[in-house]
């Protein structure tokens, strides 16, 4: 019925409890196959909510939400998710941790560990290996928390804040080196920030939720030439893009 | 105060150096006392007629030390797996919590004195009424302990490997066993310490060879030296078992120790 790799339809959830809150008021997005879609928002606007009933972990009130066509609810394993903190196993060497997602999804363990060596370069982490988590660095970290994610074999590749935890000049690094290894390995990402630039030089197109209970506020494609560099962030286009977004994020909080 | 670089045996060795002439001075003082007061040997030998009585039975004692380490082992690893298989069922189904807590910490107020003749009668006096023994004396530490473990895991690795499609025995192996460990390791090395005396109990009732046969016999001809011998052996069997499961626990946890760099742990 639809081409989109991720629907949202009207997605509504209220955590139930004594003092019910309501994170999610009639949320509709979608990515198509193949796009860089972000998701940006203020803190506890239940951005992560939504990624956790794509994830199949919620159940939402009501609304639909699909994943190349399936149902998410009540069906995880349909995507590539990393959650907000990196969760890597303590008890996981780095390579066992890199093919964590892989192995539970079936496939075979040489041929995982053999993708995940032969990735390890390009996520920075060539010679640690054999290191336990608690050897590595943040950075380290968050970059084997993703290659745990990419090796999942998923088309949706879904990202929570991955780089919220690091410091700005990681964070650039993290920017030109995310843009390359996406280039080359075609998935649909949908990825969840509260940082207006980040999602500006990532993504194809961005969405601005306002705060609880979260909704769509506004959406905005973006076509800037790929590669990306970090000095687009003064060009006069990037600029208004920019202020168009943080206007939508405001008008969000004054509704 | 000098201070030298030592290496990490060394101080190991100096970290007990105080028990152990805190033990030596002890039994000085015994010795002194039983000499200078002339006590009686049926009432509180002397620790040289203890050793002599060592030398004396020394060649009996292999084959009841055997008996007794292997009920003592044997009863261990019932525990284990059963300690183990028990909690991952009241760790998932709330329900069975509910039921079987009570259950569990009734059958610890049933004193295991009581219950080894019990069992002599229904399985008979053989190897396996003492591993049973041993096995309910040490599985509720191992259950406790291992409930508290598996509850503990980190609700958000559980979800993380939720949403990579695990199953219920998938989030059992990859997060929360492993997360479980160190309580199960606790849990282990209690029971590990009484161990040895459930198997001396069960041995009490009836039983061909152990070190509770040689105590009953020691008793019945006076030999009070001899019963302290049977003292301080079980006394070194407890420890040995606690240090193997310490040393179990270690190798089963190596990320625990990894970023320790030969320095004196504690």
């Amino acid at each position: 019925m639809n081409e989109a790799a991720i629907v949202i339809q009207g997605l509504r959830h209220t955590f139930p409890g004594p003092h019910p809150v309501e994170v999610l008021d009639g949320v509709d997005l979608e990515a198509p196959h193949g796009a860089f879609v972000s998701l940006v928002g203020p803190s506890g606007c239940g951005k992560s909510t939504l990624l956790q009933v794509l994830a199949g972990l919620i159940t939402p009130n009501s609304g639909e939400s699909l994943i190349e066509g399936r149902s998410t609810v009540g069906e995880p394993g349909l995507s590539a998710y990393m959650p907000q903190k990196d969760l890597l196993l303590p008890w996981r060497k780095a390579i066992g941790n890199a093919v964590l997602g892989a192995e539970i999804a079936g496939v075979p363990k040489a041929k995982a560990r053999a993708a995940a060596l032969s990735l390890m370069e390009r996520f920075g982490l060539t010679g640690f290996e054999e290191s336990w988590p608690s050897q590595l660095s943040g950075g380290m970290r968050q970059r084997l928390a993703l290659l745990r994610t990419f090796l999942v074999p998923q088309h949706v590749l879904m990202l929570d804040e991955p780089f919220g935890a690091l410091d700005a000049i990681t964070r650039r690094e993290m920017h030109q080196w995310l843009q390359e290894v996406w280039a080359t390995d075609e998935r649909t990402v949908l990825f969840v920030t509260h940082d207006v630039e980040e999602a500006l030089i990532l993504s194809d197109e961005v969405y601005v939720m306002t705060p609880r209970p979260g909704r769509i506020s506004a959406r905005l494609s973006i076509n800037y030439p790929r590669p990306r560099r970090s000095e687009i962030v003064t060009e006069p286009k990037f600029v208004a893009d920019k202020a168009r977004l943080l206007s939508a994020l405001d008008k969000g909080g004054a509704s | 105060m000098i201070h030298l670089p030592i290496s990490r045996y060394r101080a190991a060795a100096w970290q007990y150096t105080p028990a152990l002439m805190l033990l030596i001075g002890l039994v000085g003082l015994w010795e002194l006392l039983v000499q200078v007061l002339n006590t009686r040997p049926y009432i509180l030998p002397a620790p040289t007629a203890i050793w002599a009585a060592l030398l004396e039975k020394g060649h009996l004692l292999p084959n009841h030390i055997q008996a007794t380490a292997i009920e003592a082992v044997l009863g261990l690893v019932a525990a284990a797996i059963g300690g183990v298989l028990l909690a991952i069922v009241i760790s998932s189904i709330p329900l069975a919590q509910r039921v079987l807590y009570p259950i569990i910490v009734t059958s610890q107020t049933i004193p295991a004195y009581v219950l080894a003749p019990l069992l002599m009668v229904w399985v008979g006096i053989g190897l396996e009424s003492k591993v049973i023994v041993v096995a309910l004396v040490g599985f509720f530490p191992i259950v406790i302990s291992t409930v508290d473990g598996l509850d503990s895991a980190d609700r958000d690795m559980v979800a993380l490997v939720r949403s990579m499609g695990a199953t219920k025995i998938e989030q059992l192996r990859y997060v929360l066993i492993p997360s479980a460990l160190p309580g199960f390791f606790a849990g282990l090395k209690i029971a590990a310490a009484y161990s040895v005396i459930g198997a001396i109990i069960a041995e009490w009732v009836a039983a061909k060879e152990g070190l509770g046969i040689f105590i009953i016999r020691s008793q019945a001809s006076f030999r009070i030296d001899q019963i302290f011998v049977a003292i301080a052996i079980i006394a070194l069997l407890s420890i040995a078992l606690f240090v193997a499961v310490h040393l179990l626990a270690r190798l089963a946890s190596p990320w625990k120790y990894a970023n320790e760099k030969g320095e004196n742990h504690s």
